[in-house]
């Protein structure tokens, strides 16, 4: 672990692995669910860090979380959201030959997975999920695409994505849902928040 | 005509609402949005009797004009800018009484850019996320002002307290921004650092925002790779892979994946936001006494 300031309110936590910076999210938020941690306005996990922003006191903060013991991320018991999709997304080709598979087993084991989302960012809604064995990590496109429909389901690198709005992206589309990731109205907003428990589940093209 | 809202007659090019925006949100992606110039809305809202992050109207450049459908007391602070109620002039920076159905004209900035529109009662467009702030980076919260668009109003608070004259700071001729150091200042070279802390940069016109972009000697990076996402927070000044920073404004992605080589500290940030494109802009480097880590070539 090593802390780092970030002007004189925020503190970036960073860590060597997106294992570890998912524990210590999850005992951030133990505590803090528990009364025992600092006012914070925001804490934002991410690939290798968490920030914690609006802190009256960061390098006291610091020096708190340092002598933490962080419990591994083995026991969560939270239930797992399940995400319907048609795997009928144009790159799946492209994925199966990744893969060396035939595309029709992308969905078999893309649906075997159990993801967790490790962060959010981009967009309200949008969450980087993390679950799929290191094997079947695939590039992002070589050209971005202007617009990718609201819905769908897409990978980059070690992560898998699900779109809340139509907006330009690089990542492979692989599917497509109509679950909606993101409700303003909605309580709460966002079907995805970090560390949530997420499972694909294949559903037949057209079927609802 | 008794309804408290108010019609669009000149959307100007680019008024949205703002309030104190939605912090506690960018773990979902949310970015804090609000006011770009907090001191200026607290003011304008004060002179009509709001509280302080009521929603008001946030014009760029070249204002605004406005029909109130019921008689209102506004006031416009922020940027300098000419007001007129049915052309007639009235006061900018003090409360005007706008009688229902009159046009309340907001002119163009006569220095600065953002100029602030508080009517007596607030905007009361629909809350997003508990704002109304008008987000532009994701798109939550009412729209951009349109002609012909009608924004309601919320019920008048008590009378405004009597000041008729306020302070109100003017914008900078030169912008200075003063900077702590990282968090990954160590992804570039003391060259770099250096220039950073001693040359002169220029705003860009292609400023928004999300960021105040700048003109100036691009910063060298001692560090190849690809930085993973990480957490932004407002005043960031991040360094994309043209090497001219950009400092993160209101509506500023929550994540990202250029480095950030230093943060703007929060007070500087309403100057940054009425700073025409070419103000000089100096960034200059201020360190806290028990700071361990020395950073290198500032």
């Amino acid at each position: 672990m090593r802390t780092l300031p970030v002007g004189d309110r925020a503190l970036l936590v960073e860590f060597g692995s997106g294992e570890e910076t998912e524990a210590f999210h999850a005992e951030l938020l133990r505590r803090r669910a528990a009364g025992a941690l600092p006012a914070v306005t925001e804490v934002v996990p991410a690939a290798r860090t968490v920030l914690l922003d609006g802190v009256e006191a960061p390098e006291r903060l610091a020096a708190l979380v340092a002598g933490w013991e962080i419990e591994p991320l083995h026991a969560r018991v939270d239930p797992v959201v399940e995400i319907p999709v048609r795997y009928d997304g144009p790159d799946l080709p492209d994925v199966a030959a990744l893969w060396g598979v035939p595309p029709a087993d992308v969905a078999t084991v893309h649906s075997a997975a159990e993801f967790r989302v490790a962060f959010c960012g981009f967009a309200p809604g949008f969450g980087y999920l993390t679950g799929l064995p290191e094997a079947y990590e695939v590039p992002r496109r070589a050209t971005p695409r202007t617009a990718v429909p609201a819905g769908a389901v897409a990978m980059a690198g070690p992560y898998t994505g699900v779109y809340p709005r139509s907006s330009p992206g690089g990542w492979q589309l692989i599917g497509t849902t109509d679950a909606v990731l993101w409700d303003p109205a909605r309580e709460p907003a966002a079907l995805l928040s970090p560390g949530t428990r997420v499972r694909f589940v294949p559903r037949g093209v057209g079927a609802r | 005509m008794t309804d408290r809202a108010l019609a669009v007659v000149r959307a100007g090019a680019l008024t949205t609402v703002q309030d104190g925006g939605r912090p506690g949100y960018a773990h979902l992606g949310v970015p804090r949005s609000g006011a770009l110039d907090p001191g200026a809305r607290d003011l304008a809202n004060r002179l009509v009797g709001n509280p302080a992050d009521a929603a008001v109207l946030e014009t760029t450049v070249d204002g605004c004009a406005v029909r109130p459908r019921c008689a209102v007391t506004v006031a416009v602070g922020g940027a300098p800018c000419p007001v007129t109620v049915d052309g007639r002039p009235a006061s900018w920076g003090a409360a005007v009484r706008v009688p229902a159905g009159a046009v309340l004209a907001v002119g163009a900035a006569v220095r600065g850019l953002r100029s602030y529109v508080a009517f007596a009662g607030g905007v009361a467009a629909e809350p997003v996320l508990g704002s109304r702030s008008t987000d532009l980076l994701s798109g939550l919260g009412p729209a951009p002002l349109r002609d012909g668009a009608v924004l309601p109003l919320g019920p008048e608070p008590p009378a405004p307290p009597g000041h008729d004259a306020v302070p109100w700071p003017g914008p900078p001729g030169e912008l200075v921004l003063h900077v702590r150091p990282g968090p990954r200042d160590d992804w570039f070279t003391a060259r770099a650092l250096s220039a950073f802390a001693t040359r002169a940069y220029r705003v860009s016109p292609a400023s928004n925002r999300i960021g105040l972009r700048t003109e100036g000697p691009p910063l060298e990076r001692a560090v190849a790779g690809e930085l993973p996402s990480e957490g932004m927070v407002l005043g960031a000044v991040q360094v994309p892979p043209d090497g001219r920073p950009v400092v993160f404004l209101a509506d500023h992605p929550t994540t990202g994946g250029y480095p950030v080589v230093a943060v703007v500290r929060e007070r500087d940030l309403a100057a940054a936001a009425q700073a025409v494109p070419g103000t000089p802009v100096r960034f200059i480097p201020v360190r806290q006494a028990s700071r361990s880590r020395r950073p290198r070539g500032w």
